[in-house]
């Protein structure tokens, strides 16, 4: 059965105003002084991690499509990219402006030299060539190609839990459950499991049939 | 040999002096400048204990073990502080308690002051041994005993860039060292901590990269420096458990991660000691860890850290000074040495 319009446009505004609580939550935070005596670390650590929920809910619309075929998470992948975007040029307004003290000419030397922080850009490039490609007119324009293009997605996910790996000091823990989060993403686009997917509708639909 | 081992029930010297007439250091304090205004003299001693006791007026009351109480109230106050006192204010004590690198009761800053309430400090005792001959198993209050307290205000400079500066209380490490005796063959000092996974969280992660016991290690010569001290205590009262407590090491002039905490054990070793830093990470952690604005961690500049409490609108950024600013007094130690190579 399809979901009346207004549905969809009530849940694009969810979605949009879910992205927002992080950054608003993190916010009331400083502003409270709740976030300790470094609030702009706080700020930086915390909108890094956010760009890996963002990137995570991005990745799991297309296996959610093919799980339950409803419209609405397709259209919200556009949005999804964008908004991590959003929060990785945050954290590195952040990194910039908190860590560096906008002294701009560290920020170029730190860019060349610290292996952490050219991972973390490559992977930020490779978000702004996603973002500024993901109107109508570049996607008609590109054509086949824009799909190509935006399977850099996968190399933007590897980039970004290696530049998250080299920041941990000793314990992997926290880093270890994203990744695991991440390859189980991964997994579900191997073709052979991709294909599995639409029978577990099946099986979501009809649970009587399941235990047959 | 004898060993002394109190139990927590023994009675104690302090014991003795009926309630009554002992008097809190606060207390006596706040006598004392009672007495120095009223007189409008202006005593060097009054003048002191008044500048001493009102510089933590918002610190909360520590509760102290009874052997330690006599001792903060008769320690010598400000007997290390900072040449510029206003750009090396103090950190406020709700800063320095609640951001903190322990990584024994987790890994994020918070962490040690949410979870740090079950290390039971008392009783403590340390373990003195190797290349002494006057080692054993000692009782805190024993190890402590024969010395004064001293308050030194220390920069402390922590290797992630970010620094605070911090009262400390403490006795120098030198004494403790030279009451063990040491042989011809004591070349350094290895420091070990608590392992204790039911007490310390941080412990019992299976992701943790350090191998516990966490471990640190001195020179010889450094260890009898004057600067280096056992820490006892901090702002006026005793550690609390996320900084250390019962006690800890504090090496001014090296990154924070030398000044190892809730030390259990002190080792007089002849072989240079592999610090836990070190084992996990030998290309951005060293030995010496001695602060040094011109060698870079692999991964971040060291040229310059941010004093805390900062804020949005002011990073607070200021220069790093070589051996954070002690390099009058602990140059000499490093003469001939690269720096570069030994960081």
């Amino acid at each position: 059965m399809p979901t009346p319009r207004y549905t969809l446009t009530l849940w694009r505004i969810a979605v949009f105003i879910a992205a927002l609580v992080p950054l608003a939550w993190w916010s009331s935070q400083v502003a409270i002084n709740a976030a300790g005596p470094e609030p702009g670390r706080y700020l930086l650590l915390n909108i890094g991690q956010g760009i890996l929920w963002m990137l995570f809910s991005t990745l799991s619309l297309t296996p959610l499509t093919k799980l339950t075929r409803w419209k609405g998470f397709t259209l919200i992948r556009r949005q999804l990219g964008l908004w991590t975007l959003t929060y990785a040029l945050l954290h590195l307004f952040c990194y910039a402006v908190f860590i560096l003290g906008l002294d701009l000419s560290r920020l170029g030397s730190e860019i060349v030299r610290r292996p952490y922080i050219i991972v973390g850009m490559l992977a930020l490039v490779g978000l702004i060539a996603m973002g500024v490609t993901s109107n109508k007119w570049s996607m008609r324009k590109l054509g086949k190609r824009w799909k190509t293009l935006h399977k850099i997605v996968y190399l933007v996910l590897g980039l970004g839990l290696l530049h998250f790996l080299w920041v941990v000091r000793a314990d992997l823990e926290q880093w270890s459950l994203y990744a695991a989060v991440g390859a189980l993403l991964m997994i579900l686009r191997i073709p052979p499991i991709a294909r599995q997917l639409p029978k577990f509708r099946q099986l979501i639909k009809r649970p009587g049939r399941a235990s047959v | 040999m004898l060993i002394k081992i109190a139990k927590p029930g023994d009675l104690r010297e302090s014991d003795v002096t009926p309630e009554s007439v002992y008097l809190s250091r606060r207390r006596f304090m706040g006598g004392l400048a009672g007495l120095g205004l009223s007189a409008g003299a202006g005593l060097a001693l009054s003048g002191r204990a008044l500048a001493a006791a009102s510089d933590y007026q918002d610190v909360p009351a520590g509760n102290p073990p009874g052997w330690l109480e006599p001792k903060l109230a008769n320690a010598e106050w400000e007997s290390v502080v900072p040449a510029d006192r206003q750009l090396d204010k103090l950190t406020p004590f709700d800063d320095a308690t609640h951001y903190n690198n322990f990584y024994e009761f987790g890994t994020g800053k918070g962490d040690p002051a949410r979870n740090a309430d079950a290390l039971k400090t008392q009783p403590w005792s340390v373990v003195i041994d190797g290349e002494v001959n006057n080692g054993g198993r000692f009782d805190l209050e024993d190890l402590a005993k024969p010395s004064r307290l001293q308050e030194r205000i220390y920069r402390l400079r922590c290797v992630e860039a970010w620094s605070m500066v911090i009262p400390w209380l403490g006795i120098p490490l030198g004494d403790v060292i030279k009451r063990a005796e040491p042989t011809s063959k004591a070349k350094y000092v290895k420091f070990e901590t608590l392992v204790a996974p039911e007490q310390m969280p941080g412990q019992d992660s299976s992701f943790a990269l350090i191998d516990w016991p966490y471990t640190e290690g001195l020179r010889m010569d450094e260890a009898m420096h004057p600067l280096a001290i056992l820490g006892l205590g901090m702002y006026g009262r005793e550690l609390p458990n996320q900084n250390g407590a019962p006690f800890r090491l504090v090496v001014p002039w090296k990154y924070g991660f030398k000044s190892i905490k809730s030390i259990v054990r002190i080792s007089l070793v002849e072989e240079q000691p592999v610090n836990s830093w070190q084992a996990i990470a030998p290309d951005e952690y060293g030995f010496y860890a001695n602060v040094n604005p011109e060698v870079d961690h692999p991964r971040w500049s060291q040229a310059t850290e941010r004093r805390l409490p900062n804020s949005l609108f002011n990073p607070n950024i200021i220069d790093t000074r070589m051996f954070n600013g002690y390099a009058e007094e602990v140059a000499s130690l490093y003469q001939g040495m690269d720096l570069r190579k030994n960081f």
